[in-house]
């Protein structure tokens, strides 16, 4: 199901480009977009490991080590489709990197990723501004669920 | 006879994963790295697990670092030490000393610096029996390439 709906996100959020043929006039091309993802964790596992994981997907991955690198991805004029923010880390931790980014006018979906499930520190983030928020470790289930989400809030 | 090397290896490394996953130290997360083995990452798993190695003995150095210290009071830093083990812990499936881990934090939440130190020592003496038995298992998985490499020798 998430294949399909990944197809219909491509295949509904076109990019339009244009090329040149052989007499010289200009032609448009169609290009379906892909996904495109910021995984922000300072443990070098669980970034390769979301990676690999996410790759499975088909999805566009990028990757910061910190919640400052995020933001400053972000103030160079990046975007992406949808961030995994780690809670606990060092420079800027997840809940300062999400209110800065609300604060910025992001409107991308960010999604936190914490190593406790029942805490008052899981309140404070979800409160600094996420779509949501899952329990690591990242996993396909979790992963198709956020693609769900993202898919079900653009239709 | 080559072939037969290259399965009773297979049908070790099947045995030691069984009891591993018999006695709780991994879980199906371990089997989701597996599956994220493929051709284009053929040694996905032996990279990451030695990532997790290394990681590892730098969180549990610096724990100890931490509880020896006689004026050591910091245990918002200890929280922030073990909730990165955890993490790493889980992502791998290494779910006994994620379990250890739980109890650890929960010994630094109260400030209980025996407790910590209790639970610091059973999580090396468990990092110490996973990393023996990861070790036993990428050698087996060698070996059995090396068999199986042997079994059909490039022919001039």
């Amino acid at each position: 199901m998430v294949n399909s709906c990944v197809s219909l996100y491509r295949s509904n959020t076109m990019e339009f480009g244009n090329s040149s043929t052989a007499n010289g006039s200009v032609s448009g091309s169609v290009s379906p977009k892909t996904l495109s993802v910021l995984i922000v964790d300072e443990d070098p596992i669980i970034r390769r490991t979301n990676i690999a994981l996410l790759n499975r997907f088909g999805l566009q991955i990028n990757v910061a080590e910190n919640g400052k690198e995020a933001v400053d991805l972000y103030s160079a004029g990046a975007y992406f489709d949808i961030v995994f923010m780690d809670m606990e880390m060092p420079i800027m931790d997840g809940p300062m990197a999400t209110k800065e980014f609300r604060n910025m006018g992001v409107t991308s979906m960010i999604v936190g990723l914490a190593s406790r499930s029942l805490d008052s520190e899981i309140h404070e983030f979800i409160g600094a501004g996420l779509n949501g928020c899952h329990v690591k470790p990242l996993n396909n289930a979790k992963i198709t669920s956020v693609l769900q989400e993202l898919i079900a809030s653009i239709y | 006879m080559l072939g037969f090397g290259v399965e009773r290896l297979r049908a070790d490394m099947n045995r030691l994963l069984a009891l591993l996953f018999h006695q709780g130290v991994l879980d199906e997360q371990f089997l989701q790295l597996q599956q994220l083995q493929d051709e284009t990452s053929p040694n996905f798993v032996s990279e990451v697990v030695n990532i997790y190695f290394h990681e590892s003995e730098k969180l549990l150095r610096n724990l100890r670092g931490l509880l020896l210290d006689r004026e050591f009071s910091d245990y918002k830093k200890m929280g922030i030490h073990i909730n990165q083990f955890m993490g790493s812990s889980s992502s791998i499936g290494a779910k006994r000393i994620r379990n250890i881990c739980v109890a650890f934090r929960a010994a630094s939440e109260q400030n209980n610096r025996a407790g910590c130190l209790r639970a610091l020592e059973l999580l090396e003496h468990e990092y110490c029996y996973l990393k023996n038995k990861f070790h036993e298992l990428f050698q087996m998985e060698q070996q059995r390439l090396l068999a199986a490499g042997a079994r059909y020798p490039v022919q001039n």
